[in-house]
C-alpha cells in the first residue's frame, strides 16, 4: 500500500493545510487523520460520517468499598501513585493490573475504559477516516493503529492507489504508531531554530524505524538562513527536499474559509503542492 | 504558584508564552521553568540556560534468572501490556513495551525476576540569573513520555513560582504536565483549527478542575472574534492577544526572546504573571 504520513516533530508547522491539499490535488486515495488528540482535518475537508464506532481501549483499577479491609497494600505496590485513601484516583491509574492481582481481599476490580471513537466518513475528495480521543485517555497509539487498519481496509475494497495520513506531532507513541510500514514520511519543517531540532529529532524516528523521508519546508522565507541550514542538513543525511513553501496569509485564510490552501490560492502555492505531490506520488509508485 | 501552558493545538506559540513569562519574572524575583514537552523540548532555544547537571530517566524492566525459572507463565499472565511472553522453556522480554509497573517481579512464584534500569530519556538542569530551568527529553525511539515528565515534575519548587511548558494535544502526557498546576493558561491562534483544539484544551482543564485563561497568538482584528466569542460563552478569560506579525515570527525564529527585546512586552508579561497571582484572573490585556 502506498501510504504516505505526513510529520513534523513539532505542531502547527503546516501539516494539515498540506493534507488537506493533497486530498483535494491527488487522485485515488483514502485520506487519514492521526492526528487523534488534537484532529482538525475534519475541518477543511467537511465530511459527512457514514460508519462510526467505539474504541474501548486499556483498562483502570477501581476498589469495592464493601471488601476492602484497608490493608494498605495496594496503595503501597502502586508504583504511579494511583490509590489513595482506599480509592482509585483515575487519571493516574495506568491500568497495569497490579493492584488487582496483589490484593489480598480480592477488592479491587479492572473495569474497562472508553477512550475514544472512530469514524468512516465521505468527503468531496474522496474517504476519510478519522477519530478522537477523549481528552485525557490514553493509548493514542492503538486508536492511530485502528485508523490506519480502516484506511487499508478501505482502500483495499475502492481499489484506491494512496493514503494521505495527517500524522501526530511529537515523536512518541501515537508517532512511532503512525509510521510503522508506511511507504514514506513527508516531514514539514518550519526554519526556526526550534524547527530545526524538532526535524533532526523526526527524522531520527523515521531512520529508528526505516521509514523513508522526504522534507518539505514551510515558510521558508521567514528566515532564509535557517532555511539555508535545513536544506544543507538534508543534503548531508541523504534526504529529498520535495518543496519550499512561502510565509503566507494565505494559508491562515483558507483555514478560516474551510477549505484546502491549494485551491484557495490559484497561483504560485499550489503549483507548488501540485509539484511536491507528484514528486512524492512518483516516489513511493516506484519503491 | 504553579501555571501550566499548554495549547490543543502544537505550534499556537506555547513555548513562546512560558519561557517569556519565565525571563520577564526572573529579571526581579527566582522562577522555575520547566519543559514537559519532553518530545520536543524547544524551552531552552530561548532562555539558554547552560546546562549543569543531568539526569537519566530510568524504566525498571524486568530481567529473568534462567536458573530460577519454572516457565509457570505467571508473568506473562499479570502484564496489561504484553511485554513478556513465555513460550515453551523461554521467557521473553519486549522492553519497550513494558511500564515498569512491577507486577512481574512481584508476583513471580520462583522469584526469578529482578529489574534492571533502562534509560528512556534524561532530565538537564541550568541556570541562568534566577531562572532555573529543568527540561526534560525523551530518547528517540521511546514511546513512553510520562516516566520523563514525571520525573521533571519532581523538581518542581511549590514554595516558588513555577511556569510549565505542556506538550500539545489533550492526552496522556498532556494531563501528566498539567496536573497539580494552580492555573493553566492555554494558547491559541484565531483560525477554526485554533478554536477546536482550544475547546478540547479547555475540557481538560475542567476535568482537571484547573482554572484556565487564553492567550490569542497571532491575534488579526478581523479573526479574533471567532476566539473571543467562543471565550465569553465559555466564561474564560482572554489574558493577552500577541499580534500576527513578522517581526514577532522572525525573532522567534531565531531564538530571540520577545521579552527581551522590548519592554512592553516584558511588562505585560510581568504584568499579566502579577495578576495571575493576586487572583485577578479574569483580566484582559492588551499590550
Ligand atoms: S490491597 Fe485490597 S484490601 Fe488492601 S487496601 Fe488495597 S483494596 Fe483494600
Ligand atoms: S492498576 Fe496499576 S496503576 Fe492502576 S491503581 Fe492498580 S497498581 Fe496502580
Ligand atoms: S513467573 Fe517467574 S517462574 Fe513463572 S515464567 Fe515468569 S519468570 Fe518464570
Ligand atoms: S514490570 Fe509490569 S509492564 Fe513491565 S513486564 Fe513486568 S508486568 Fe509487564
Amino acid at each position: 500500500m502506498n501510504e504516505i504520513v505526513i510529520i513534523s516533530g513539532k505542531g502547527g508547522t503546516g501539516k494539515t493545510s498540506i493534507a488537506a491539499s493533497f486530498a483535494a490535488i491527488g487522485e485515488s486515495k483514502v485520506l487519514a487523520d492521526c492526528d487523534v488528540d488534537a484532529s482538525d482535518l475534519h475541518l477543511v475537508l467537511f465530511p459527512t460520517v457514514v460508519d462510526k464506532g467505539e474504541f474501548w481501549s486499556g483498562k483502570k483499577a477501581r476498589i469495592e468499598e464493601g471488601k476492602c479491609n484497608e490493608c494498605g497494600l495496594c496503595q503501597e505496590l502502586c508504583r504511579f501513585g494511583a490509590i489513595r485513601d482506599f480509592k482509585v484516583d483515575h487519571l493516574s491509574c495506568e491500568g497495569c493490573g497490579f493492584c488487582f492481582h496483589a490484593c489480598p481481599a480480592g477488592a479491587i476490580v479492572m473495569e474497562d475504559v472508553l477512550s475514544g471513537y472512530w469514524f468512516v466518513s465521505e468527503t468531496r475528495y474522496g474517504p476519510l477516516v478519522h477519530a478522537r480521543l477523549i481528552p485525557g485517555e490514553e493509548n493514542s497509539g492503538k486508536l492511530v493503529a485502528l485508523v490506519r487498519q480502516k484506511a487499508k481496509a478501505l482502500a483495499e475494497e475502492k481499489a484506491l492507489k494512496y493514503i494521505v495520513t495527517d500524522g501526530p506531532p511529537g515523536i512518541g507513541c501515537p508517532v512511532i504508531s503512525s509510521l510503522s510500514g508506511a511507504a514514506m514520511a513527508l516531514l514539514v519543517a518550519e526554519p526556526t531554530m526550534s524547527g530545526v531540532s524538532d526535524l533532526e529529532r523526526a527524522v531520527g524516528v523515521c531512520n529508528h524505524f526505516g521509514i523513508p523521508a522526504a522534507v518539505c519546508i514551510n515558510k521558508y522565507d521567514l528566515n532564509e538562513e535557517i532555511g539555508r541550514e535545513i536544506e544543507r542538513y538534508c543534503s548531508q543525511r541523504g534526504i529529498e527536499l520535495v518543496g519550499k513553501l512561502p510565509f503566507d496569509e494565505a494559508f491562515v485564510e483558507a483555514i478560516s474559509k474551510g477549505v484546502p490552501v491549494a485551491e484557495y490560492s490559484k497561483g504560485s502555492i499550489r503549483n507548488e503542492i501540485e509539484r511536491i505531490w507528484e514528486t512524492i506520488a512518483t516516489r513511493v509508485k516506484k519503491q | 504558584m504553579i501555571v501550566s501552558i499548554a495549547s490543543g493545538k502544537g505550534g499556537t506559540g506555547k513555548t513562546l508564552v512560558a519561557t517569556s513569562l519565565a525571563l520577564a519574572v526572573s529579571k526581579h524575583a527566582s522562577i522555575q521553568i520547566l519543559d514537559c514537552d519532553v518530545e520536543e523540548p524547544n524551552a531552552n532555544l530561548f532562555v539558554r540556560a547552560p546546562i549543569e547537571s543531568a539526569e537519566p530517566v530510568y524504566i525498571p524492566t524486568p530481567q529473568i534468572d534462567a536458573d530460577k525459572c519454572s516457565h509457570c507463565g505467571r508473568c506473562a499472565e499479570v502484564c496489561a501490556y504484553h511485554a513478556i511472553a513465555v513460550i515453551s522453556d523461554k521467557v521473553l522480554v519486549f522492553p519497550e513495551l513494558c511500564h515498569g509497573c512491577g507486577a512481574c517481579s512481584y508476583l513471580c512464584p520462583e522469584s526469578a525476576i529482578v529489574e534492571a534500569n533502562r534509560q528512556v530519556g534524561v532530565v538537564e538542569i541550568g541556570y541562568r540569573g534566577n531562572l532555573e530551568l529543568i527540561q526534560g527529553r525523551l530518547d528517540i525511539g521511546e514511546p513512553m513520555p510520562t516516566p520523563v515528565i514525571r520525573k521533571v515534575k519532581t523538581y518542581a519548587d511549590r514554595q516558588k513560582d513555577v511556569v510549565i511548558d505542556v506538550a500539545p494535544g489533550t492526552s496522556c502526557p498532556v494531563v501528566e504536565a498539567v496536573k497539580g498546576s494552580d492555573y493553566s493558561i492555554l494558547v491559541t491562534e484565531p483560525t477554526p483549527f485554533g478554536l477546536n483544539d482550544l475547546s478540547l484544551a479547555v475540557e481538560m482543564t475542567r476535568d482537571l478542575g484547573i482554572p484556565c485563561g487564553v492567550i490569542i497568538n497571532r491575534a488579526s482584528l478581523s479573526r479574533d472574534n471567532l476566539i473571543e466569542e467562543y471565550c465569553r460563552e465559555s466564561e474564560i478569560p482572554v489574558l493577552l492577544k500577541i499580534p500576527f506579525d513578522r517581526d514577532i515570527a522572525t525573532l522567534y525564529s531565531k531564538g530571540i526572546p520577545l521579552v527581551e527585546r522590548e519592554t512592553r512586552w516584558r511588562n505585560a508579561f510581568l504584568d499579566l504573571f502579577d495578576a495571575l497571582k493576586r487572583g485577578q484572573l479574569y483580566v484582559a490585556y492588551n499590550a
